[in-house]
């Protein structure tokens, strides 16, 4: 990794845990410019046909690999637009990290535009780890727009975890999937919102397929003077279950707006919703004051551990 | 090893008057004796027990602890220096597990060492060392759990607020001797039971009975026990419906 700098290795670590090139299949994006990439025996990773971004072709059967295809962005005022393409042929079983850190120092806001279209392949299997942070000490802002649409044919299974770390000033995160026969899908959120920060999550479930289920999990956290807005819809067109759960706590000034919304057109859908928002319950402070902990400490194991 | 001195807390009710919880207490808990607190529900025992650690603010009086006046501490503060609560109703956490709290409770145990704080308790260090501390426990384990905490603190004053509370009659015993085992003839530590239980009460080498705040007997198990015995297991008839007689 003698190109990237040490900000750029701060921020891959931040996203993807990565502190050396990963093995296998994968493409770091810096600036709107692919810096590193390589393709595996069955994963391809390249230009898209419209060449604004990635195809990644996983053959089918592909079993226990990991795709990395984390994005960073370090120059001032700079905004990039990506459009994906992740393809997980029939009976694979992968992993993909992908993820977005932000560092700016300067008075003009950068961001970055991910926009993700997976398919799932019939019966195969995927893990999908987006993390987001910013960081920086300048007053322009760090945004980040994702937009993921997923669709899962019949059999197929996804779990998809999205979580915004610290430093994501403005955030809107758009959702869409369609989810085949008997296929399930997990999305589980997690997000952490300080200072003046905006967060928008709108996601959708199109629950189709007979027997298919899909279940959205949200934790997260709002501080200083936050806002949160959580959009959750099912829409159960089968014989299907659909769950939404929205968990937050509130501290400070912050605001959390949670919106499920759920759409039956299927007298055998089972769609449900549960969402709770309060302040940090008083008898978890005093209880963990009572083993030595001060009250600031008390704080962090409390949220560290629900945002876990 | 910790005296309270005309300790009383005071709190306003809706009609403007006042109302002791606790009044005028006067104890002494000597380091190696176990000590059973108990009486009537909302005689003011978990308010005693919550004023010794520092969650609720004394109205009058003083807390001594090896001679040091603890009163105006905090919470932190009074742990740092020895004293323990196992809560009655303990909180949960959603998102830490049984290690984490343990490894909060006494930092820098080992993995050996954990592993027996769950044994003694009766649960299995397999089956909970990652437990989430969520909803999904029961009331007997979280409690068991609790006690694990205390217990593992090593703390100069140990105040267990009703451990046998949802907690299956085995392993009741199994507290009593852990908590003779512990506490009994060690010159570092104290412990204070609040307890209704027939089968506590008598083990505790001094019983003090609370009741409308105000201390109403006080003296040897042997002494004490005698006189509120009736009481106490009639009180656990009503609970049991009378089941209790067919064991």
């Amino acid at each position: 990794m003698n190109n990237i700098g040490v900000i750029d290795k701060q921020l891959l670590n931040a996203i993807s845990g990565l502190t050396k090139i990963p093995q296998g299949a994968f493409n770091i994006r810096k600036d709107g410019q692919a810096i590193l990439r390589r393709s595996s025996p069955n994963i391809y990773v390249g230009p898209n046909a419209e060449n604004n971004g990635l195809l990644v072709d996983i053959k089918p059967g592909t079993r226990n690999e990991t795709v990395h295809v984390p994005v960073i962005v370090t120059q001032s005022g700079f905004h990039d637009k990506v459009y994906n393409t992740f393809i997980v042929g029939a009976g694979a079983d992968i992993t993909i990290i992908a993820g977005c850190g932000i560092h700016n120092e300067s008075h003009s806001d950068s961001g970055h535009d991910g926009i993700h279209e997976i398919i799932v392949k019939k019966g195969a299997r995927l893990k999908y780890i987006e993390k987001h942070y910013g960081e920086g000490k300048g007053l322009g802002k760090r945004i980040l727009n994702p937009t993921t649409k997923i669709v899962l044919e019949a059999g197929a299974t996804a779990e998809m975890e999205m979580v915004q770390i610290k430093g994501v000033d403005d955030t809107l995160r758009k959702t869409v999937a369609d989810i085949g026969d008997k296929a399930n899908l997990k999305i589980v959120e997690r997000l952490m919102t300080h200072g003046d920060q905006k967060a928008v999550s709108d996601i959708k479930l199109n629950i189709e397929g007979k027997g298919a289920s899909g279940q959205v999990l949200s934790r997260s956290v709002a501080r200083d003077n936050s806002m949160q807005v959580f959009k959750a819809a099912l829409v159960g067109k089968n014989e299907c279950v659909g769950h939404v759960e929205c968990d937050a706590i509130l501290m400070d000034k912050a605001r959390i707006q949670s919106i499920p919304e759920l759409n039956a057109e299927n007298t055998e859908a089972i769609l449900t919703h549960e969402a709770a928002i309060g302040k940090i319950a008083g008898e978890q402070l005093v209880k963990l004051m009572s083993l030595g902990l001060t009250e600031k400490e008390a704080i962090d194991v409390i949220l560290e551990g629900f945002l876990k | 090893m910790l005296r309270l001195e005309n300790l009383s807390m005071t709190v306003d009710n809706t009609n403007g008057s006042c109302r002791d919880i606790i009044h005028n207490i006067n104890l002494e808990f000597e380091p190696g004796r176990i000590y059973a607190v108990t009486g009537p529900n909302g005689g003011g025992k978990t308010t005693l027990a919550k004023v010794i650690m520092g969650i609720y603010k004394q109205s009058r009086g003083r807390v001594y602890l090896r001679g040091e006046d603890i009163s105006e501490l905090s919470i932190t503060e009074r742990a740092k220096r020895g004293i323990a609560y196992a809560f009655q109703q303990p909180p949960r956490f959603k998102g830490l597990n049984v290690t984490d709290l343990i490894k909060i409770a006494r930092p820098g145990i080992d993995e050996l060492g954990l592993r027996m704080q769950l044994r003694d308790v009766g649960l299995c260090p397999e089956d909970y060392q990652d437990r989430d501390l969520g909803s999904k426990l029961s009331g007997g384990e979280i409690k068991r759990i609790e006690i694990a905490q205390i217990l593992a603190r090593n703390g100069a004053v140990s105040i267990f607020d009703e451990p046998e509370a949802g907690v299956d009659l085995w392993t009741v015993q199994r507290l009593i001797s852990l908590i003779l085992q512990k506490y009994r003839n060690n010159p570092k530590s104290t412990a204070i039971i609040i307890t209704h239980h027939e089968q506590v009460l008598p083990i505790c080498d001094e019983i003090i009975v609370l009741e409308e705040g105000e201390i109403k007997l006080r003296g040897s198990a042997q002494e004490i026990w005698p006189l509120i015995r009736d009481d106490i297991q009639c009180k656990m008839k009503d609970q049991c419906r009378g089941e209790i007689c067919y064991e």
